[in-house]
């Protein structure tokens, strides 16, 4: 049995958010993950965000595709519909399921295997067509299901169990979505959730593309001292380089961080952030600055997290393509079919 | 004296050069014929090559209304030398050749008519730029015809000015193009053809258009929202149809668009997308071909195992491999019945004739959502890319989509439990909900692993067993309400028939027509819809022998009227056709005959022979 109902009972005092729902209601059934997986703290964060956003819960759709980490779909939001699609094709289905409703939510779970591998092509071509959906990659580096071969984002310098090196370089998802126009992009620590829960509020905020790149460690296949990806790793080479938090609508915009170090900025929704830069020599608003610094980073064998590049223009796929306001699968039937005399008119001009 | 000529009957065919602008005069040709009221088809015989390598295009005329594809050319328009040869060898005995006579050249062929109009040299004289020059060559060839066959000159001009209404401008020389031709043949030319056309009313509620239009404005009128496609010959102009009757037809006043056109980065993205959509209640849907049938295959399965409903358009060319990309086959038959692995069982339709393609392309939609399953339209080649003269679309406005069993809000808000694959009716048809719709029923999980009733993962092998057995059952009760086969009982005698499906159509019918006259006396049922309905099965039934006529090399009907329908191998006689080319009527005859000459007692099973003897 490996679909577990968690017990209905709960504690009758819990709080409740403005639509009525605890933080329960955000969860859902029993993980079947390895204790300690990274990919749990990703779903407990996930579960938090939501409930701090006040997200009708049954507004948010959860796409997947193949792996642990699109496993986890079914492990928050139980309200939600969800879709644990195929292999590597999470971001076509997300993208046909927003051209039919461009008023839901689309939070997408995909892992490194499910992304920088078979679903290259597909998660390249979401970023470019500005998908409006929250995109989160549980990555670990490696293939957990089928125990552990090397996944595409694995480092070279990175060692599997059994001492194995990988002959090739790694690809890294940031620096591509960065390249291929995402609006929103960050990296993130599954460890650290004081950093995860306001990226993911953001994420879901953000009209267009948003991508974070959670590492993600896998305490069965890839936790070891050689493993750049493990949690000892992970925890001392993790650089954040600039913060985005969620600013309380009742918080008056005051505080100034040190000079040219914070910057507020209003998402498309309203929603206010603040975003503080903590390496004084990146500017996440800034594409071409900010690759060479990320490049950097990685040389030196460390992971620059937090949000990585921003672009308040949020555009998505449905501005760049015109389609009417309302959902589509709204608009009625009547004012979709054309009708007889519109035919008659169409058999006229093939005469 | 020349012997009066045959008029209304003949075959005309046009010999170019690939992206010489041929085309559209070649056009003007049919729709001008069509026009004086003579029933036509026009085939395009083209190669996979923008520019330069040689194309045909064949219209076969004929006011008795046998406009499928015909061997031997009545009048040839030569004007490509790279194919002089081939092209003069079709012509038949005391036909006619009309080419390019700027370079002057002999055919060999003493037993047809050699006209030479000196194109080039004509089109040198009046004009200066070269592209004019090339261009306006199309319309000389097209004015020839005018005297030489009888095409009618006051119709052509008004294709000329229909097809540049809003280039108002260029009217003119093409129309002066037109005349150089025609009055040059006028002027030096004494040949009569042994064919000739005049106005006729063979026409009279017909329009000509082909398949892909047809089918991608079927979509429209079917409230198709969402078309994911990746471009693929011959299917790339069934969504181009859909997004141009949707520009003109589904346009907001704030200038927003009534629906969503992606072109895919391949093949899985278009398939993957159209079931997101589809997922989401939209009405969605993807067109493709052989190759892309291939690719999708994957997720073909998981909209069958998660029950997404999905329509996808197969119009089908030349395989296996990348085939024959622009010529025409039914050979997807069977990867389209069973696509994906694991057990799968899907709906075909399959539409004999552009005007089935609208309509089957409705009841595509309203099939999918129905039964929650992919269905594929079973196009080809011939029919959608070709113009077919067809009667003109009907639509009835009192008809409204069939969306099937989904539950919005208040019908939740009315049932205790939400199961997402419960047989509820005992159909095997279980209730969907769209995502969003209700904030604490109806949500579930959508997987393509093996899963509960309420969509919860499990590894039960029973309840997996029960999976696979409602979802055959819900699919297999969706025959009755499929397209049913039209049958022709041509004698109550009869013990043969000729069973076929799609494009075949119209050669099996006139071939049938010809074994008639010769005495042979076959019915015939042309399928529809799979899976088989009773009525296939009765028609089995009936006659002894079925002789199934096909364009593919394996007779991948026949295996499946054998395995799905349960009819006697000995019964299945396999015709199979895979030149690539639209079927004829005198290939139907002979592959009839030959195949009976097999059949122990075929004497016995022909009535009108038993009769007349």
């Amino acid at each position: 049995m490996t679909h577990i109902l968690k017990p209905q009972f709960r504690h009758p005092n819990l709080r409740t958010n403005s639509v009525g729902l605890t933080r329960r209601d955000y969860e859902g059934v029993i993980s079947t993950l390895c204790a300690g997986c990274g990919h749990d703290s990703v779903t407990a964060a996930i579960v938090e965000a939501c409930f701090e956003m006040e997200i009708p819960a049954h507004r948010v759709a959860k796409m997947s595709g193949i792996g642990c980490s699109s496993k986890t779909t079914n492990y928050f939001l139980n309200r939600s519909h969800g879709f644990n699609s195929v292999h590597g094709r999470m971001p076509s289905v997300a993208t046909g399921a927003n051209l039919a409703n461009r008023d839901l939510v689309y939070l997408g779970v995909s892992g490194d295997g499910d992304t920088a591998s078979i679903g290259m092509g597909q998660f390249c071509h979401a970023v470019r067509r500005r998908v409006n959906m929250l995109y989160i990659c549980e990555n670990n580096g490696t293939y957990g299901l089928t125990k552990g071969q090397f996944s595409a984002t694995n480092d070279r310098a990175s060692r599997n169990r059994k001492g194995m090196e990988t002959p090739f370089d790694s690809i890294d998802l940031c620096n591509m979505a960065i390249e291929l126009g995402a609006g929103f992009v960050a990296r993130a620590f599954s460890g650290d959730k004081a950093q995860l829960v306001p990226l993911i509020k953001a994420g879901l905020h953000y009209r267009g593309f948003a991508l974070i790149d959670v590492i993600s460690p896998c305490v069965t296949f890839n936790n070891h001292a050689t493993s750049t990806k493990s949690y000892d790793y992970v925890r001392h080479h993790n650089q954040m380089v600039g913060r985005l938090d969620l600013v309380p609508e009742q918080e008056e915009i005051t505080a100034e961080y040190a000079p040219g170090t914070s910057t507020d900025v209003t998402l498309h929704d309203g929603a206010q952030m603040r975003l503080s830069k903590l390496d004084i020599s990146y500017d996440p608003t800034d594409a071409e600055t900010a690759l060479p610094v990320l490049e950097r980073y990685k040389r030196k064998g460390e992971i620059a997290t937090g949000i990585l590049y921003l672009d308040d223009r949020e555009q998505d796929l449905h501005d760049l393509i015109g389609t009417t306001t309302k959902p589509l699968n709204e608009v009625d039937a009547d004012t979709l079919c054309p009708g007889s005399d519109a035919l008659a008119a169409i058999n006229d001009a093939h005469r | 004296m020349q012997p009066e000529p045959t008029y209304n009957e003949f075959v005309l065919k046009f010999g170019t050069v690939n992206g010489s602008g041929s085309a559209s005069a070649n056009l003007l040709c049919a729709k001008t014929l069509f026009r004086m009221g003579i029933p036509v088809s026009a085939k395009n015989i083209f190669p996979s090559n923008i520019q330069g390598l040689p194309t045909w295009y064949e219209i076969r005329v004929s006011e008795a209304g046998h406009t499928a594809r015909r061997d031997g050319v009545d009048v040839m328009v030569a004007m490509n030398p790279q194919s002089y040869k081939r092209d003069a060898a079709e012509v038949v005995p005391g036909g006619l050749l009309i080419y390019d006579s700027t370079f002057e050249r002999d055919f060999g062929r003493d037993d047809i008519h050699v006209v030479g109009v000196p194109i080039a040299r004509i089109c040198a004289e009046h004009w200066t730029d070269t592209r004019q020059r090339q261009l306006f060559k199309n319309l000389l060839y097209v004015g020839a015809l005018i005297e030489l066959i009888g095409l009618d000159n006051e119709v052509v001009e008004a294709g000329i000015a229909a097809q540049f209404r809003t280039k108002p401008k260029l009217v003119e020389p093409n129309v002066k193009a037109l005349h150089l031709g025609r009055d040059y043949v006028r002027d030096h030319i004494d040949v009569s053809a042994a064919v000739r056309a005049r106005k006729a009313n063979g026409t009279d509620g017909k329009i000509m258009m082909t398949g892909n239009e047809a089918a991608g404005l079927g979509a429209v009128y079917a409230g198709a929202t969402v078309a994911t496609w990746y471009p693929i010959t011959p299917s790339t102009s069934l969504v181009e149809g859909f997004e141009n009757h949707a520009e003109k037809l589904r346009r907001n006043e704030d200038g927003t668009l009534n629906a969503a056109i992606i072109q895919a980065e391949d093949e899985l993205a278009a398939v993957g997308m159209a079931i997101g959509a589809s997922w989401n209640g939209s009405r969605a849907f993807t067109a493709t071909s052989g190759p892309g049938i291939s690719l999708m295959a994957e997720f073909i399965g998981l909209a069958y195992f998660a029950e997404i409903p999905l329509v996808l358009f197969n119009v089908q060319r030349g395989g296996p491999s990348t085939g024959m990309p622009t010529r025409t086959q039914q050979s997807d038959i069977l990867t389209c019945a069973y696509a994906s692995h694991g057990d799968t069982g899907h709906i075909m339709l399959l539409p004999g004739d552009p005007g089935e393609c609208f309509t089957m392309s409705v009841d595509a939609f309203d099939a999918a959502d129905r039964y929650q399953t992919p269905v594929f339209v079973m196009s080809d080649l011939d029919i959608g890319m070709n113009d077919w003269a067809i009667d003109a679309l009907e639509w009835d406005d009192a008809r409204q989509p069939d969306r099937g069993k989904v539950l919005d809000a208040a019908a939740l808000d009315e049932i205790e439990e939400f199961a997402r694959y419960r047989d509820v009716d005992g159909d095997g048809i279980p209730y969907r909900t769209y995502p969003g719709t209700h904030p604490e029923k109806g949500s579930y999980f959508t997987r393509g692993t093996s899963h509960t009733d309420t969509g919860g993962y499990t590894e039960d092998g029973r309840i997996h067993a029960e999976s696979l057995e409602r979802i055959k059952r819900k699919v297999d009760g969706s025959a009755e309400h499929l397209p049913q086969p039209v049958i022709t009982t041509r004698s109550d005698l009869s013990r043969i028939a000729i069973v076929n499906f799609g494009s075949t159509d119209l050669a099996v019918r006139e071939g049938l027509e010809q074994l008639e006259a010769e005495g042979h006396v076959l019915n015939h049922m042309r399928l529809r819809a799979f899976p088989f309905s009773k009525a296939v099965k009765d028609f089995a039934d009936k006659h002894d022998y079925l002789l199934v006529v096909e364009q593919n090399r394996d007779s991948q009907m026949r295996h499946l009227l054998l395995a799905e329908a349960d009819i006697a191998s000995t019964k299945l006689i396999a015709v199979p056709n895979m030149d690539g080319m639209p079927l004829t009527a005198s290939f139907v005859r002979d592959a009839v005959l030959n195949a009976m000459q097999d059949l122990p007692e075929y004497k016995d099973a022909l009535t009108s022979r038993i009769s007349a003897e």
